[in-house]
């Protein structure tokens, strides 16, 4: 009893001790097309239950038009839209902003993000969705575990709307 | 002229009964939706495939849309051709839209001069219209209901609550939430009573591109329930029948029930 007390309290006071970070890049191919719209790219922490834990980022068009900010296209993101997109309100902030051009994009996140300050300890993956106007859609998942206690690294390599895909979680 | 389009009133009317090939439905542009003031637009037939225009044009006369908030809309745009009607719907609240047809009628059929005369109409005006004491008076009675979703934002369930009256369909599953490869629930009822044992018939469209109906045959449990893995993305079509003595216009001794479904299935 007094043992496992201990390593509850040991937990509890080790926390703070880990400064995770989430290290996120994503590669949008160059696509020869006639008709070429940016895509729009979700990208998430599903939980085992494919729940969505956490939103991370959301790239859709914010300028105004008369269809109203992009967000009629937004479920095309099919799968985010079902997992949290329609529950949600957008613009959020720190989590949605403008489309982004062909190329490779790093994104940060620590635990102090509020949305992954409430993830419980677990098994994740991330989940980055792409859909484009006119285009094609597309879905990597990469797993990892939280809290990061130790180094985590994964990959996933796209075919067509996304291009390689690494997440590196540090403690 | 007048009378091969009576004909095809009364061959409607009965549907989905006398004219079984035929598949009466509503289809809506899109079934998830989200934006400022989106619209959908709905054609709305009978066919023999799905989902062409090839036979006629299902009327609006019974047209009932019904918001998210549970309260009723006013179709957009309404028009009938040849093969098909069309209309629009608005969709200005955010949750799910349930859009039907439902035909709540009596049909009579007797001798008058020697020749052979068919009536349709509400059960209220049965009496002042169907002469009482006529020769081979036959009298039957009918509901259907052809209907479909339209979600706008997140789904809700206000409008999708069962009505009560005649063969409905009640979402275990959200039936704006159908994935292929996942199952899906429904529930069968019949006058809001669970429908046991009733035979439920399911057709993805597209059936004008390949050589089979592929037809998915089930049957609802002892709840009226009944699952299904979608086999892959699509329109589909669901339809189940039954009939029972439930009646309320005098003369009449059966009740036709039928119910018809357009669901649309997205890919993972």
């Amino acid at each position: 009893m007094r043992a496992k007390l201990t390593i509850a309290l040991g937990t509890l006071l080790a926390m703070p001790v880990y400064a995770a970070e989430l290290e996120i890049n994503v590669e949008i191919p160059r696509i020869n097309a006639a008709e070429y719209h940016r895509p729009y790219v979700a990208m998430w922490v599903e939980g085992a239950d494919q729940k969505a834990a956490a939103n991370l980022a959301v790239w859709y068009m914010t300028k105004d038009t008369k269809e109203g900010h992009g967000t009629k296209w937004l479920p095309d993101l099919r799968q985010w839209w079902r997992r949290s997109g329609r529950t949600l309100k957008v613009p959020v902030d720190g989590v949605t902003g403008p489309t982004r051009p062909a190329g490779k994009h790093a994104l940060k996140f620590d635990d102090k993000q509020p949305e992954l300050a409430k993830l419980a300890p677990g098994n994740y993956t991330l989940v980055v969705e792409a859909a484009r106007e006119v285009g094609g859609r597309e879905l990597l998942k990469i797993p990892f575990v939280w809290p990061i206690k130790a180094p985590q690294s994964g990959k996933a390599q796209g075919s067509s709307e996304l291009g390689a895909i690494t997440l590196a979680a540090k403690p | 002229m007048k009378r091969s389009k009576l004909a095809i009133a009364f061959a409607l009317a009965t549907l989905p009964f006398a004219a079984m090939a035929h598949k009466a439905w509503l289809q809506p542009s899109q079934t998830v939706i989200a934006g400022e003031n989106p619209v959908v637009t709905v054609d709305a037939a009978v066919s023999n495939d799905l989902f062409y225009f090839n036979h006629v044009p299902l009327k609006l006369d019974n047209l009932s849309i019904v918001a998210p908030d549970g309260s009723k809309q006013a179709p957009s745009n309404p028009a009938t051709g040849k093969y098909r009607s069309v209309f629009d719907v608005e969709l200005k609240q955010t949750g799910t839209y349930r859009i039907g047809v439902i035909n709540d009628y009596a049909t009579a059929s007797w001798e008058e001069n020697g020749q052979p005369k068919r009536w349709r109409g509400t059960p209220a005006t049965f009496a002042a219209e169907v002469p009482k004491n006529a020769k081979g008076l036959q009298v039957g009675q009918s509901v259907s209901r052809v209907e479909t979703f339209v979600t706008n934002g997140s789904p809700n369930d206000t409008a999708i609550k069962p009505s009560g009256n005649g063969l409905e369909m009640v979402p275990v599953t959200h039936p704006n939430d159908l994935f292929a490869k996942e199952e899906a629930k429904f529930r069968l009822e019949i006058d809001g009573k669970p429908a046991a044992g009733l035979d439920v018939q399911i057709i993805r469209g597209g059936t004008r591109y390949r050589n089979a109906q592929d037809e998915i045959k089930l049957k609802t449990d002892a709840n009226g329930e009944f699952a299904v893995t979608w086999p892959e993305p699509g329109m589909y079509w669901l339809e189940a029948t039954s009939q029972d003595d439930k009646v309320t216009v005098p003369g009449a001794k059966q009740r036709r029930l039928g119910y018809v479904a357009t669901l649309e299935v997205l890919p993972q």
